[in-house]
């Protein structure tokens, strides 16, 4: 059975008794799930991030991890978890092989053992080749993988990816999720992430919380949600002129049927499920199908559905945008 | 829901998170070998210039008296013997006199001869003051950069993330304070007949004691700045009263009265102090043992205000 490894209850932060940058928000993560957090920027994940990982106290509320508290047994959680930050937090000055060796250090890794699993790591992520050269030589890609490899060096049981490809191409950002899935694989971690990328969020995350203004606003599977909406959409067209109207709509998981023009406009749940099962049962009364389209609601259509926005429309405007990160940074720094 | 088993393999210790973090620090600034040519021709350049230039102890040469060779002195100038119509002084010899009383003064004024001596040993005090004060910022970088973020986040002791930044200011200092110590003996310091290697210790001692103090504080100081710029502001701004109101280039007791209570206040008198007698000055017990009282009160209070400060900004 699979257990919670990540607990959050009516977790909340309040930057300068002010600035609500979490409002109570509980979830919970199931071990081995990679747990996507998604939102615009400024929605509250960094803040949620930051307080999972024991960089930021609650204000309010509490949290977990795999049982231990993160504000009362906060040296235990760091012990587990590993975290690769939003930022590229590697020294430039170091190598790569520098770097992840401070990390061991800092985990108090027994040498023979870091040295054995820094090139490890190094191999898992292709940077052997680099390993002694100063990261201020690495390319965006490369300091992303070496902070992966950094964030693995103890071994977590649990993995925090801070917008794991934030800033990268659209190639990079393709190969960083191979790595992250191999990752996952390799040492069957659970991963909590966050993203405000749709299609990362869809290509990645086993579960999904939409987290707007620090409110969770749902949670499911990346499917869940999408069949939340009501279903995919199914064109359908078929030789015979006779109506079939009845015969869709008494197939499992059909919502709605609209004929238009030659076509029937089908609405289902599960729609690559549902397809087949028209087929069939079109053909089993002596219709021939000659045309079928499956259109699958995509993320973009769930958020649009349960913010009123766009994540797109969301993203504040640059200069509102650099406006509220200041404010949040001098409410941390005071 | 039951617990899973800790990593017995991760044995996060203080020591070793300690090294590691001021060992990155050292290797960023060993690695640059431009930063530290200029860490060794900075002061170079003070010596030189101010040390050499400056010489004080030439007002009262003979060179600079240059009298006559024969003075006339007015009959009625001169009280005794009586009776004398007029008197010759040889000029040379008067020269020779105001020389001897020139150094006289030099002695009662600066305790040393020689200017130079008195300039290098303030310079080293000085450039362990900036010196610890510059080497805190580079927490704001850390910050801004994401790195302190990632230090905060692992099992390391939070206490070692703050002694390392202070252990890499007083290390630095005290690199330099040897760098200095040395170009000033090649250029001339003379060291006093009581100096022995053993006062070495002494002088690292007090550095250290200064270092911590001072580098707690601005730790505290800067890990609450978001911008450089203000603690590089702090800097300036403070430097140059902490330097002139101090024993560093001129002595104490010919400052004005106003400002006396100033200089004795500032620990940075008292570092200079201690280094002078243990190197130039005939070392005075008593001096010494109130100079390390002073520092170190000085250094346990500072770094305790600067570390619970910086403390808090850890773990909010």
């Amino acid at each position: 059975m699979r257990e919670d490894v990540i607990k959050a209850e009516n977790l909340t932060k309040i930057f300068n008794r002010s600035v609500v940058a979490v409002d109570h928000i509980s979830f919970s993560v199931r071990e081995g799930e990679i747990f996507g957090f998604l939102g615009p920027n400024g929605a509250g994940k960094t803040t949620t991030i930051n307080m999972l990982i024991t960089v930021l106290k609650p204000t309010e509320g509490t949290a977990s991890i795999l049982g231990y508290d993160i504000v009362r047994e906060a040296n235990e959680v760091r012990k587990v978890i590993g975290v690769v930050h939003q930022e590229y937090t590697a020294d430039e000055d170091l190598t790569g092989y520098e770097n992840i060796m401070l990390c061991a250090d800092l985990y108090g890794i027994p040498r023979d053992v870091a040295r054995k699993r820094a090139l490890e790591l190094l191999d898992l992520v292709d940077l052997t080749a680099f390993k002694d050269r100063r990261v201020e030589t690495y390319s965006g890609g490369m300091r992303r993988r070496l902070e992966l490899a950094c964030g693995l060096i103890n071994r977590p049981k649990i993995l925090f990816l801070d917008e794991p490809t934030l800033g990268l191409d659209v190639q990079t950002r393709a190969a960083t999720w191979e790595y992250i899935r191999r990752l996952k694989e390799e040492y069957g971690m659970t991963i909590f992430m966050t993203t405000h990328y749709l299609e990362e969020a869809d290509a990645l995350c086993d579960r999904i919380a939409i987290i707007d203004h620090g409110k969770i606003i749902v949670v499911g599977t990346p499917g869940e949600l999408k069949d939340s909406l009501g279903g995919d959409i199914i064109t359908i067209s078929i030789k015979e002129e006779e109506d079939v109207t009845d015969i869709i709509k008494s197939i499992e998981n059909v919502k709605e049927v609209r004929k238009e023009n030659d076509a029937y406009r089908v609405k289902a749940a599960y729609g690559e499920v549902t397809a087949p099962l028209l087929i069939e049962a079109l053909r089993r009364r002596g219709f021939t199908v000659t045309r079928l389209s499956l259109t699958e609601p995509t993320l973009n259509d769930v958020y649009l559905e349960y913010t009123g926005r766009a994540i797109r429309d969301s993203e504040e405007s640059k200069e509102a945008f650099r406006m509220h990160r200041i404010t949040l940074r001098r409410a941390r720094g005071g | 829901m039951s617990r899973t088993s800790a990593l017995n393999e991760c044995r996060p210790s203080f020591a070793r998170g300690l090294w590691a973090l001021t060992r990155r620090e050292l290797k960023k600034w060993l690695n640059d070998p431009v930063m530290l040519v200029m860490f060794v021709l900075q002061p170079l350049i003070w010596m030189g210039l101010l040390g050499k230039s400056m010489r004080i102890d030439a007002l009262f040469s003979a060179g600079n008296i240059n009298m006559p060779s024969q003075i006339p002195i007015p009959g009625n100038a001169i009280l005794s013997p009586r009776g004398l119509s007029e008197v010759v002084l040889d000029g040379k010899a008067l020269s020779q006199i105001f020389a001897n009383l020139g150094s006289k003064i030099m002695q009662n004024t600066f305790g040393v001869t020689d200017y130079f001596s008195f300039m290098a040993i303030g310079m080293v005090s000085m450039i362990v003051m900036t010196t610890t004060m510059f080497s805190g910022m580079s927490i704001v970088w850390d910050r801004r950069l994401g790195f302190l973020d990632k230090v905060v986040s692992t099992p390391v002791s939070r206490a070692a993330i703050l002694f390392a930044k202070v252990l890499n200011a007083t290390l630095r200092a005290m690199f330099q304070a040897t760098v200095i110590l040395a170009l000033a003996y090649i250029l001339g310091l003379k060291l006093s007949s009581t100096f022995t290697l053993l006062n070495l210790l002494g002088v690292y001692a007090a550095i250290f004691l200064m270092s911590v103090g001072l580098s707690s504080v601005f730790l505290a100081f800067s890990i609450r700045s978001t911008r450089m710029e203000r603690p590089m502001q702090f800097i300036s701004l403070i430097t140059m009263p902490l330097m002139f109101a101090s024993n560093t280039f001129f002595p104490t007791h010919l400052m004005p009265d106003w400002l006396q209570p100033i200089v004795k206040a500032n620990p940075l008198s008292y570092l200079t102090d201690a280094l002078r007698q243990l190197t130039i000055l005939p070392m005075d017990i008593s001096a010494i043992i109130w100079d390390f009282i002073y520092l170190g009160v000085f250094a346990g209070i500072l770094s305790v205000i600067g570390l619970i400060l910086s403390w808090r900004y850890l773990t909010r």
